[in-house]
This record gives structure tokens, sequence and C-alpha cells, in this order.
């Protein structure tokens, strides 16, 4: 009687009880033991922050949930129509669609304006590569608040107000009032200062895997160098980078919370979905259903804009794509 | 050869005792004493949440305050920034609740069994405390948390500053508009009413003689006179004679010491910091009259001590705040008077509080007593939060009172209706 081993090399009974054998046994357990003990950490801390939340989530959002996260009162889809027909929500997603609108594109073009502007450098490209990654290790709380307190600062010795008022214009109150909207500036840039040095970072790899030999052949063919070669080489050989660059601002910018929490406290104005749920749920009107069902209406949101989004832009099709 | 298998075994046993410590740790967390109430053998182990306050002792004196207590080990969670109502109500809601924290009398507290009943506590000294405070902090016949500063707010003005201007300090809300008008320079702002403006609404209403609330808990902030005060700040607002966006807040008195503004609301508390900046040129007056049937209003603030009614150690919580809030009564002192000038809700403690007596504090009192509108359990935070929408509506973007009025009832009335049907 032969032995099949995992292998599929037949051994003898006589080689069965081998120190091989037994190795190669332990080598299938042990791998296994290696791939849940390397594993298992994470999996548990992803059930434990990520899944059993939004489950719990799930279920708080049928349920009059008032100063408690244990209910017992079922209310159905209550919570549902109550936040689909509250102004303030419904406005937090137009401001979020408003804000997705303009930093998705800008930061796109930004980054990429950053990458080409770096990898055209003969010398201290590691440097400004650097100056211009280093925002990213920044908070955004922390930032937030040097625009606020610092550069965007209301009073006269704010450091935008000294410069305008060097040209005679007169102090701004940048972001307490809302007519004319300054506030998107101070928002916008924040986001920008510390975001475009890490996807300038990601256009960066992407530049430097294009072959020179396609900007070679372009010039045999007549192809000058600047705008035609950006147009017709650069940017489609970027394509999966802007895919992925795309998809993930669009996910920061439905995420966004810290700048518009800190720089727009006690406004009705600027109040992306995120911090109308953080006051729906937290610290004012404690009602953790209602806040649960505007979390689910806003994930099911996201998944069909990135689904929608993917689809668009053949994100994952790979080659073919191209 | 050997020697690199011998290699990779012993890195391989690395990096497995290195992941099944990282898959322990978390379980070994779930059993170990973290140092919060419950942990210790004694179970005398607890924790107490405070809010930042602005004036400078104040962590240091409540730590000592704790430090000073035996019958527990106190631990102080000194809470910096603006929102220490969200991280006290999630943390409420967590095994990790504080055993006793402060904030305001509200009846969703008392609702969600969130605090525990403190009657028996004060009932010996009840007598001794400001009848108006046993009032805000009696729910359904019970008592459920302890004043421990009373924070009168008012406007504090530079005398030098109306007196160049040729005015007087305000007495009704026209006038309080004119005399931002004509305050303003390209230099120093007419008035600050804080970055959003939002600590001068329930004086607004209270000046035009109408309420948060009626008795039976019903709307009673809506009114023709509080849409039209609005309109008056929003002039104030548009014309440009609001101090908007300081880097302090109205809590803090820098826009007035630093020549920002000459007019800021504020409280008590700021007082001995703004005396020591201004020396006599300052002045205080109360939120100034609106309407006909108003009259000046000052809002009485103030913080609370409560027990969280969860705790693990409810009796030793209990113990605590009794031994620091009820019978040491010198600690009691040194909290109103040391550090900013608070009002002792404690009648013995106000009487014989010298510092209180003469002055600029006098005044304050002055003005606590005779214009005062104490906490109303029943405004709770989300009507709060819906009035301070209304300022944002009206004054700062323009929009229309009643409109903004509207939009607030609808929240006011869930609100009202989830809690008294």
């Amino acid at each position: 009687m032969s032995t099949t081993t995992t292998s599929g090399v037949a051994q003898s009974p006589a080689a069965a009880g081998t120190p091989t054998k037994v190795r190669k046994r332990r080598g299938v357990r042990g791998r296994t033991l290696s791939f849940w003990l390397f594993t298992g950490p994470f999996l548990i801390g992803l059930a434990v922050f990520v899944y059993i939340p939004i489950g719990w989530s799930a279920y708080l959002s049928f349920f009059e949930a008032r100063y408690t996260v244990t209910p017992s009162t079922f209310v159905g889809f209550d919570n549902y129509s109550y936040m689909l027909t509250n102004d303030k929500f419904t406005e937090s997603l137009v401001t979020f669609t408003v804000f997705a609108a303009f930093i998705v594109p800008v930061t796109w073009a930004f980054s990429l304006g950053l990458a080409l502007l770096v990898n055209r450098l003969r010398f201290m490209r590691a440097f400004f590569r650097s100056v211009f990654f280093l925002p990213t290790a920044v908070s955004f709380v922390a930032a937030s608040l040097i625009w606020k307190m610092s550069i965007f600062s209301g009073v006269r010795f704010g450091l935008m107000n000294t410069v305008i008022g060097w040209f005679g214009v007169e102090n701004i109150a940048w972001l307490a009032n809302p007519n004319p909207p300054w506030y998107w500036l101070v928002i916008v840039t924040v986001r920008l200062w510390l975001q475009a040095g890490f996807y300038m970072i990601l256009f960066l790899a992407a530049l430097q895997n294009i072959p020179p030999e396609l900007y070679e052949a372009a010039a045999i063919d007549g192809a000058k160098r600047g705008w035609q070669t950006f147009r017709h080489i650069t940017l489609p050989q970027l394509r999966a980078t802007s895919t992925a660059v795309i998809l993930l601002l669009l996910v920061a910018a439905f995420q966004a919370f810290d700048e518009f929490f800190n720089l727009l406290a006690k406004t009705t104005w600027g109040r992306p979905p995120l911090v109308e749920l953080y006051y729906t749920a937290l610290g004012e009107s404690q009602d953790y259903g209602a806040g649960s069902a505007g979390a689910m209406i806003l994930t099911l949101l996201i998944c069909v804009v990135t689904l929608a989004q993917g689809r668009f832009m053949g994100f994952g099709k790979g080659e073919e794509a191209k | 050869m050997s020697a690199m298998s011998s290699s990779n075994w012993d890195r391989r046993s690395v990096l497995r005792a290195a992941a099944g410590l990282a898959a322990l740790g978390p379980l070994a967390a779930c059993g170990s004493n973290n140092g919060r109430s419950g942990g210790g053998s004694s179970g005398k182990n607890l924790t107490q949440y405070f809010h930042a306050y602005g004036e400078a002792g104040t962590e240091q004196a409540i730590k000592k305050y704790a430090k000073a207590y035996d019958k527990a080990n106190v631990t102080t969670q000194w809470i910096t920034g603006s929102n220490f109502e969200s991280k006290l109500f999630s943390a409420l809601l967590t095994d990790n609740a504080p055993d006793v924290f402060e904030f305001h009398p509200q009846i969703q507290l008392v609702e969600s069994g969130q605090v525990a009943d403190l009657t028996d506590l004060i009932a010996p000294v009840k007598d001794d405390f400001n009848q108006a405070d046993i009032a805000s902090h009696t729910i359904d016949g019970k008592i459920w948390g302890i004043r421990m500063i009373d924070d009168p707010q008012f406007f504090f003005y530079r005398k030098s500053l109306l007196a160049d201007a040729g005015i007087e300090p305000p007495a009704t809300l026209d006038e309080l508009v004119e005399a931002a008008a004509k305050l303003t320079t390209d230099k120093v702002k007419g008035v600050f009413l804080g970055n959003s403006i939002t600590p001068v609404m329930n004086p607004l209403i209270w000046s035009t003689g109408a309420n948060t609330l009626t008795d039976d808990n019903k709307i009673a902030y809506h009114t023709d006179e509080v849409a039209a005060g609005l309109k008056q700040l929003r002039t104030m607002f548009k014309d440009g004679h609001l101090l908007l966006d300081a880097p302090a807040d109205w809590w803090d008195p820098s826009a007035l010491t630093q020549g920002l503004v000459a007019i800021q609301w504020c409280g008590m508390w700021a007082m001995p910091v703004i005396q020591q900046a201004l020396g006599d040129d300052v002045g205080i007056f109360p939120f100034p009259q609106s309407a006909d049937a108003g009259k000046p209003a000052v809002t009485n603030g103030g913080w609370s001590m409560f027990v969280n009614a969860k705790s693990k150690n409810i009796d030793a919580a209990k113990e605590y705040v009794k031994w620091l809030w009820i019978d040491q009564k010198e600690y009691q002192e040194d909290w109103a008077l040391s550090y900013g000038f608070h009002i002792p809700p404690r009648a013995s403690l106000a009487a014989s509080a010298t510092k209180l007596k003469s002055g600029l504090p006098a005044e304050g009192v002055k003005l606590f007593d005779e214009y005062g509108h104490f906490d109303n359990p029943a405004w709770t935070q989300a009507m709060i939060v819906a009035l301070e929408g209304v300022v944002a509506d009206t004054v700062r973007k323009g929009g229309d009172p009643q409109a903004a009025l509207d939009k607030a009832d609808k929240t006011v009335e869930r609100e009202l209706k989830k809690l008294f049907g």
C-alpha cells in the first residue's frame, strides 16, 4: 500500500515514517499555523474595529437609540426616513459633491504638475521631493489650526490679512462669514498642502516607468516636445495611476472631516456628511439610531460612486484598458 | 549550510513568537489592570472628567484636591479642545466612562440613566446652596448634581474707548448697535460676541422678555421680538462692527486686553486677568434690553459635578463628590476665587468671599442677582445646537430669522416630544 503525499509522490510504507514525510506534514501544518499567526491579529483587528462596528451600526439604524448603543425599541425605517428628509443631512451631501468636484481635479492636476516639475530636475531632486512630501506627515488637525489661527486669522495680524493690507484691502473674516464663501479657499488650500505631496510621489513613480523609447520614437516621428508629447504619450501612459489617484482622492474627499470640523465650528454651512453625522450621533443629539442610518446611507452612496467611477475609468481592467 | 538552517529556524521562531505575542496582546489587554476603576483590588480607583478651564493653575488645583483625598485614588482627565461634550457623552456609553464628571444639569442625563441621584448627599446642606441652583438641578423631586461654581456672563468694556467716543454703556440693543459703529476703527472693532456669536443667543431671548421654554416645556423663544433682535445683530455683523475670527474665542479676554475690541462678551472668571491688564479702564454691563417688554439679561452659567450612575464604584464616587464639593469648603472657596472669579453656589461661602465684596466683582455679583438666568434642565444640548443654527443662518449668513426659527422649532419639538411625550 502506498501513501500519497501532498506533493503527489508515492512513497513506500517503509518510507512512511521517515523524517522527510514528518517534515513535510509539519511543513503544511507549520505554514497553516504561520498563516493564522500572521494574519490572525489583523483579522481580529479588522473584525473588532471594522466589521463588528459596521454590523452594530446597521443594527442601531433600525432602533430608537438616543443616549444608548444597546437599544430595545425597534422603529423600522424611521431613522432612514428622518435622515433622508433632514435638510442638514441632504445639504451635507451637496456640500460634499461641491467639495469633491473641486478638490479631486485640482489635487490631481496640482500633484501631476509637481511630479512633472520634480521629474525634470537634474539636481536637488531628492530635496524637492522631500519638501513637497513632508506635509503628508502633518496631521489635518494641526494644519487646520495653523491655517485658522495664523494664516487665515480674521484679525489684522493674520498673515493673509497682513499681506492684503499692504495693497489697501480691508481685513477679511475668512471663516466667519459665508458671503462671499472664502472658507472654501481655506479648506481647499489646507487639503492641497497636505495631500499633493503624496500623490506627487505616485505620479513620479509612474513617470519614471514610462519607457524613454516612446519619447525617442515620437521625436523621430516629428512630435514636438512639450504639450504634444505630454498629451499623446505621458498622459495616456499615466492612465492607470491617474485612475487610482482619482479613486483615492474621491474616497479621501468622502472621508473629509478634520479640517471642516476644526475650521468651521458652529456653522450650518460647509458641513460634509461625516461632520453632520458626528453632530447627529455624538455630543449634541446623541442620536445613535439616526446617526447610524445616515452612516449606512453614506456607505451605500460611497459604494455606488466608487463602482461607477471604477467602471467609467476602467479601473482594474489592466492592460486592455490602456 | 547547517548554520544557515539554524539561522532560518531562529528567524522563523522569532517571527512566530512575535506574531504569537501580537495575537495574545489584545487578549492580554482585556484582562489587564488599566488603572481605572475596578482595576485595583479594593475597587477604590476613580476617574473624573474636567473640561480645560482657561485660568492658570486650575488643572493643578483640581489634581491637588484629588490627591488630598485618601479614600480612593482619583485620576483626573483634563480634556482640552472645544468638544468636551462629545468626549464625555461617548465615554459615558462605554466601560471607560468616568465615575465622576462635570457638566450642566440637563434632563436627558437623568432620563437616560446616566447620572446618579445625589439628593441624600445634598439634603443636609440644601439650604446653604443658592436656591436657584438647587431648582435647576432638581428633576422629578430629586437632586442630580452639585453646583461647583456659578459663572455670570456679561459685557466687559474699555471705559476710555467709550469715553473717547462720547458714549455711555448701552442700555438697549439699539444703543449697542450704535455704539459698535462708533467704536469701530481701522484698528479696533466695536464688539466681540464670540467667533460664532452663539453665546449671546440666550441673553438676546431673555432681553426681549421671552424665554427658551415655557414652564410646561413648550417653545417660548420664537417671537417677533427675538426675530427683530437677530436682525439687529445681523446689522452689526454686516456693517463690519463685530470682531470676527479672533484667535481666542469669547471665553478668553485677550481680544479686549490686546486692544482688538472695545466691548466683549465674556464671563466673570476673566475679571482678574482683565483687571491686571487694564487696571481701572474696564467696566461691565448686562446684555441690554431688546424690547419694551424685556429687561437686561445675564447668563448665569457654571459647572456642576455629577456621578455616573453606571459607575462600578458608585458609592466611592458619591463619597468623593460629597467630600470635595460639600465637606471641603476650603477647596470650594479656593476653586471659586483663587484663579478666575466665580460665585460660590454655597451661600455661606458667597457671603464670606471678600474678593467679591467691592469694585468690579461686586458689580458682577449685583448683575448676577438682578438679571441672571439660571440653567433650565429641560433645555438640552440638541436644543442649544438648534438655536446656534439660527444664529449662523441669520446673523452670519443673512437668512430670514422667522424661517430659521421655524427650522429650529422642528428640531426642538422633536426633542421635546421624545423627552416629555
